[in-house]
C-alpha cells in the first residue's frame, strides 16, 4: 500500500514536470494554426499565420540554413583533420589546444560576440556580411565536432590502422582520406548533427553579430515575439519546431545506437 | 617496434607524416587564434580602457548597481540549480527505477525541449505566464484575478527551469542506471529505513552527477541571454546589463569588463565541477 502511494506520488510529480515542458509547446502549435487565440480553437483553424510568417520571414529561414551548412562545411574541413592531428600527436600541447578550443562552451556567447565586435566591427564589409555570423557559429560549434571525432578515435585504434597503411606505402594524405576518415564516420555524423542543430538555434552570439540585412531564424523569432501578434509568433515557432525536431530525433537515435554497440 | 625504429632513420613517410599532422592542425590553430584568442584578448584590453583603467574590472564588485545585479544573477542561478536538481532527481530516479506503460513517451516528453534555444524558451514562458498566458487565464477563471509574472525575474527563473530540467534529467538517469543496487539492498537488510537508504547510500553515490549537471545549470543561468531578452529587457541580470551597457549606453569598456567577469565566473564554475567530477562539462544555451 505504502509503496503504491509513493509510486503514485512520484508518477504524479513526473507528469506535472512533463506537462510544464509540453503544455506551452502544444499551446504554441495550437496558437499557430488558430484564427484567434483569444477566442480559442473554436474560432477556426487556419494556415494564414504560417503563410504570413513565410512572407515576412522566409529570408531568415534561408539564411539560417545557409549559415548552418557553411558552419558544417568549415567545422568538417577544419575540425576533422585537427581531431586526427590532436589524437596522433597527443602530449601537452595538444591538450592545451583542446582546452582552448573548448573554452567557447564555458564563456557566454554574449562575451564572445562582444569580443568579435570590438575586434572586427570596424571591418565594414565583413561586419555587414553573413560571414561575420558564420565566424561566431564556427567558434561556438567547433569543439563539438572536434571532440565528437576524437571520441571515436579513442575507441578505434587509429595509430595501428594508420601505421599499417603507411607500411604499405600509402602517403599521409591518402591514408587520411582512405583509412582515417572512413573510420571516423560515426563521430563525424554525430558531430555534424550537433553542429547543424546548434547553428540553427543559436541566438546569444547571433543577436549581437547580425545586421538588419543578416537576420537568421532565431533573430526573426525574437523579432516576432516582440512585435507580432501571438498567432504569428506561434506559427513561426511551429516552423522552427518542424525544422529542429527531426534533427533532435536523429541525435537521440544516434546516442542510443552509440550506447547499444 | 623494429620497423618503427628503422623507418625513423630512413623511410621518407615518417618525415612527411609529422609534417602532415602539423598541416592538419594548422587551420584550427589559425581559426582559433584569429577569431577567438585575438578577440578575447581585445575584450580584456578594452575592459581596462575605461576612465578608471584597470580598476574598471573592480566595478562589478564595487559599484553598487553592478554589484546588486551580480548578486541578483548569482541568486537566480543558484535557485535555478537547486530547484532543477531536486525536480530532475525525483523524476529521473522514478523513470530509471520503474517500468510501466507509457514510460518511453514520458521520457520523450521530458527531453524534447533539449534543442530549444533560449528565445523559444522565453516564448514558452510567455504562453504559460504572460498576458495571454495559460496561468493568467486559469487564475482569472478560478479566482477572478489575472496572474501574470512572465516578464519578471520569476518568469526568467521558470524559463531557466524549463531549459535545465531536460538536460539534468538525462544526466541523473544515466547516473542512477550505473548505481549498484546491491549497496541499497545491503543497507536495507541491515535495517535502514527507506529514507535512510536514500540519504546515506543513493544520494551520495549520485554526487558527481549532481556536481556536473548542477554546474552546467548554474553557468547557463548566469550567462544565458536569449530567454531574458525575450521576456523583458529590464530584468536585472548580468547578461542584460552587459547588453544594455553595450548597445544603449555604448559603454564599451564597462560592458567588456563585465563580460570578462561573467566569463571568468562561468568558466571557473565549470572548471571546478570538472576537477571534482572528472568529466568534461560545458554550458549550453
Amino acid at each position: 500500500m505504502r509503496d503504491r502511494l509513493i509510486f503514485a506520488g512520484q508518477l504524479l510529480f513526473t507528469l506535472i514536470v512533463a506537462a510544464f515542458l509540453v503544455v506551452p509547446a502544444a499551446l504554441s502549435i495550437v496558437a499557430g494554426v488558430t484564427m484567434s487565440y483569444f477566442r480559442g480553437i473554436s474560432s477556426g483553424v487556419t494556415l494564414q499565420w504560417v503563410a504570413q510568417v513565410w512572407n515576412l520571414y522566409a529570408g531568415t529561414i534561408a539564411l539560417s540554413f545557409l549559415i548552418a551548412l557553411a558552419t558544417l562545411a568549415v567545422t568538417l574541413l577544419v575540425g576533422v583533420p585537427a581531431a586526427y592531428a590532436l589524437h596522433r600527436r597527443g602530449g601537452r600541447l595538444s591538450r592545451i589546444i583542446e582546452e582552448v578550443i573548448t573554452l567557447p562552451l564555458a564563456i557566454p556567447g554574449l562575451a564572445i560576440a562582444l569580443a568579435l565586435l570590438l575586434t572586427y566591427g570596424s571591418f565594414g564589409e565583413f561586419r555587414r556580411s553573413w560571414l561575420f555570423i558564420l565566424v561566431g557559429h564556427v567558434v561556438f560549434t567547433m569543439p563539438f565536432m572536434v571532440r565528437s571525432v576524437m571520441a571515436v578515435f579513442a575507441t578505434v585504434d587509429v595509430r595501428t590502422l594508420d601505421e599499417g597503411a603507411a607500411s604499405l606505402g600509402a602517403p599521409a594524405w591518402r591514408r587520411f582520406r582512405d583509412v582515417i576518415v572512413p573510420n571516423a564516420v560515426p563521430g563525424i555524423l554525430a558531430g555534424s548533427l550537433m553542429v547543424v542543430t546548434l547553428s540553427l538555434g543559436e541566438f546569444n552570439l547571433t543577436w549581437m553579430l547580425h545586421t538588419p540585412l543578416t537576420k537568421t531564424l532565431p533573430i526573426g523569432l525574437a523579432d516576432s515575439y516582440a512585435s507580432m501578434r501571438l498567432e504569428v509568433a506561434s506559427a513561426y515557432t511551429l516552423i522552427f519546431f518542424i525544422m529542429i525536431i527531426p534533427l533532435l530525433v536523429a541525435m537521440q537515435l544516434f546516442a542510443e545506437k552509440g550506447r547499444a554497440t | 617496434m623494429q620497423y618503427g625504429a628503422s623507418s625513423r632513420r630512413g623511410a621518407p613517410w615518417l618525415m612527411s607524416h609529422k609534417f602532415f599532422v602539423r598541416l592538419c592542425l594548422l587551420p584550427l590553430v589559425v581559426v582559433t587564434a584569429a577569431f577567438f584568442l585575438l578577440p578575447m584578448a581585445r575584450l580584456a584590453v578594452t575592459g581596462a580602457e575605461g576612465p578608471q583603467g584597470l580598476a574598471g574590472y573592480l566595478a562589478i564588485l564595487v559599484e553598487p548597481r553592478y554589484r546588486a545585479t551580480l548578486i541578483n544573477t548569482v541568486l537566480l542561478a543558484a535557485a535555478t540549480t537547486l530547484v532543477t536538481l531536486i525536480v530532475a532527481t525525483i523524476a529521473g530516479m522514478f523513470l530509471q527505477r520503474h517500468r510501466f506503460p507509457g514510460r518511453a513517451v514520458l521520457i520523450a516528453m521530458l527531453t524534447f525541449p533539449l534543442a530549444f534555444p533560449g528565445v523559444v524558451v522565453g516564448f514558452m514562458i510567455i504562453l504559460l505566464a504572460g498576458r495571454q498566458g495559460l496561468i493568467g487565464d486559469l487564475s482569472n477563471r478560478l479566482a477572478g484575478q489575472k496572474f501574470v509574472f512572465a516578464y519578471s525575474i520569476y518568469g526568467l527563473f521558470l524559463g531557466y527551469l524549463y531549459f535545465s530540467v531536460p538536460r539534468v534529467i538525462l544526466t541523473i538517469m544515466a547516473a542512477v542506471q550505473k548505481l549498484d543496487t546491491g549497496l541499497e539492498d545491503a543497507a536495507r537488510s541491515l535495517g535502514a529505513s527507506p529514507w535512510a537508504v536514500q540519504r546515506d547510500v543513493v544520494l551520495p553515490a549520485l554526487a558527481p552527477a549532481f556536481v556536473a549537471s548542477g554546474a552546467i545549470a548554474f553557468a547557463t543561468a548566469m550567462g544565458a541571454f536569449g530567454t531574458a531578452f525575450t521576456l523583458a529587457t529590464n530584468i536585472d541580470v548580468l547578461p542584460m546589463l552587459i547588453y544594455t551597457e553595450f548597445t544603449l549606453a555604448a559603454n564599451f569598456s564597462t560592458s567588456a569588463a563585465l563580460s570578462v567577469g561573467l566569463g571568468v565566473i562561468t568558466w571557473f564554475i565549470l572548471a571546478l565541477a570538472r576537477s571534482f567530477s572528472g568529466s568534461a562539462v560545458a554550458a549550453a544555451g
